[in-house]
């Protein structure tokens, strides 16, 4: 691979500067960069490691939600255990992601900043109501995870402007997440669809608060408010599973590929979002 | 031409230091600027596993890494899994279950089979084959490399005892 130049700066400032440069790419854990750079797909540029970064790797706790680096890999998600019981979905969501190779380099913040709809952690992310730190040259801003993907492989990050950490919040009581997706082997492969439901129980066993993430059907992940309001103020009886299928169906608008067709697609979309509902029912359920 | 930087890290133990231009992978820095040809390119991508290695503890594949991110780091290859004259038990269990055919795969699948047993001394069939997902092996139909991984296994942990 031919390329420019390579720096590792160890402030966060200096990264943004230098991400300023024509063609500067941000490298985390570089499982997605490294691989359109070799293809070609990228033309040679400046490439701006953030591990050097402090904070840029690791995960602390926060006023009682989560802040994870942007470079954290996979592997250290999953050995966290508070992490894990809070947020179950959301480190399934970035474990399903590749080998254990891979496991070892890949971060949340790479998987949402490469764009691709079909991104495992994103929809969990999404749900889980996330949000990320953008450092740029202009300052620091908080924003929803959800904004960041405008398209395929497209951001709406501003020259200069990189994802520095993910920040998942406060864990309410009876409440919990899960993530599914579709492929047609075991493991090792790209979502054909991907769903995330993130729910909240009172005290009498009613759904108060849910929230539902599609990916792999649309441009970019999708937010399915109706979905989640077919979830509230339900028990989670088979009516609001049948209404959370039907709104996740019509939510759907995907490309027919060597992946999976349009019906495929949608179909599925209807059936992981009641199996993934019901997971994050009972995780919640055993979250007092 | 890229300017190349001067990269200094330890690679099985002992401290090294070499040259590399921004855009040279680990594998290829490994392979070529350090004469350590023990792990070897089969796709490039991240998807067969034949480039593996630890760095900094962590399993990885060296074909997405750059070499100059391997400053100051430690990183373990194929090369640093014997001890001198005398094979690790994953080799010698790897030669006695005959787990290999063509080789090409097998630097690999043992520096991740290592990684394995470093962090799971003693795993189900089912998790060192999820574990070893990433290593792709078009010879032998995994099922010898398997049993030679649990039979080596089941050894270290008697040394341990």
């Amino acid at each position: 691979m031919s390329q420019a130049d390579f720096i590792a700066p160890d402030s966060a400032e200096k990264a943004s500067r230098a991400l300023l440069a024509a063609g500067a790419r941000p490298l985390s854990g570089g499982t997605d960069l490294l691989v359109q750079l070799r293809a070609g797909r990228l033309p040679p540029g400046m490439i701006v490691d953030l591990k050097r970064i402090p904070g840029a790797i690791g995960i602390r706790q926060e006023g009682g939600g989560f802040v994870i680096g942007a470079a954290t890999p996979g592997v250290t998600l999953s050995e966290h255990r508070a992490l894990g019981l809070a947020w179950p979905g959301v480190v399934e969501a970035a474990n399903l992601i590749g080998s254990t190779q891979i496991q070892g380099r890949a971060s949340m913040a790479g998987n949402l900043c490469n764009a691709s709809p079909a991104a495992d952690s994103v929809p969990a992310l999404v749900a889980a109501r996330a949000t990320c730190l953008i450092v740029g040259t202009g300052g620091r801003r908080m924003a929803s995870v959800e904004s960041i993907a405008v398209g395929p492989g497209r951001t709406s990050l501003a020259p200069g402007e990189f994802v520095l950490e993910i920040h998942l919040r406060v864990r309410q009581a009876r409440s919990g997440d899960a993530y599914l997706r579709f492929i047609p082997r075991t493991e090792m492969d790209i979502a054909v669809v991907g769903v995330a439901v993130n729910l909240t129980l009172d005290d009498t066993g009613v759904v108060s608060d849910a929230h539902v993430a599609l990916g792999a059907v649309a441009p970019t992940v999708l937010l399915v408010p109706e979905a989640a309001a077919a979830l509230i103020g339900s028990r989670l009886d088979d009516a609001a599973l049948d209404r959370l299928d039907a709104a996740a169906r019509a939510a759907c608008h995907p490309i027919s590929d060597k992946r999976g067709t349009i019906e495929f697609r949608t179909k599925i979309a209807g059936v992981l979002a009641r199996r993934a509902a019901v997971i994050a029912h009972g995780r919640a359920e055993k979250r007092t | 031409m890229s300017k190349r930087q001067h990269i200094s890290a330890v690679v099985n133990g002992d401290p090294v230091e070499f040259l590399s231009a921004p855009g040279t992978t680990l594998l290829d820095a490994l392979r070529d600027e350090l004469g350590l040809t023990g792990s070897k390119e089969g796709c490039g991508s991240g998807d067969c596993g034949a480039c593996s290695v630890i760095l900094d503890g962590r399993l990885v594949c060296s074909c997405l890494v750059l070499a100059v991110e391997a400053e100051g780091r430690r990183v373990e290859t194929i090369e640093g899994l014997a001890d001198g004259g005398t094979l690790h038990p994953l080799q010698q269990k790897f030669l006695e279950h005959a787990a290999l055919q063509c080789g090409f795969c097998t630097p690999g699948i043992l520096v991740a089979a290592k990684a394995l047993l470093d962090a799971n001394p003693d795993p189900t069939e089912s998790e060192a084959r999820y574990w070893l997902a990433g290593n792709l092996c078009r010879c032998t139909g995994y099922d010898k490399i398997i049993r030679a991984v649990m039979d080596a296994a089941a050894e270290l942990r008697q040394v341990r005892v």
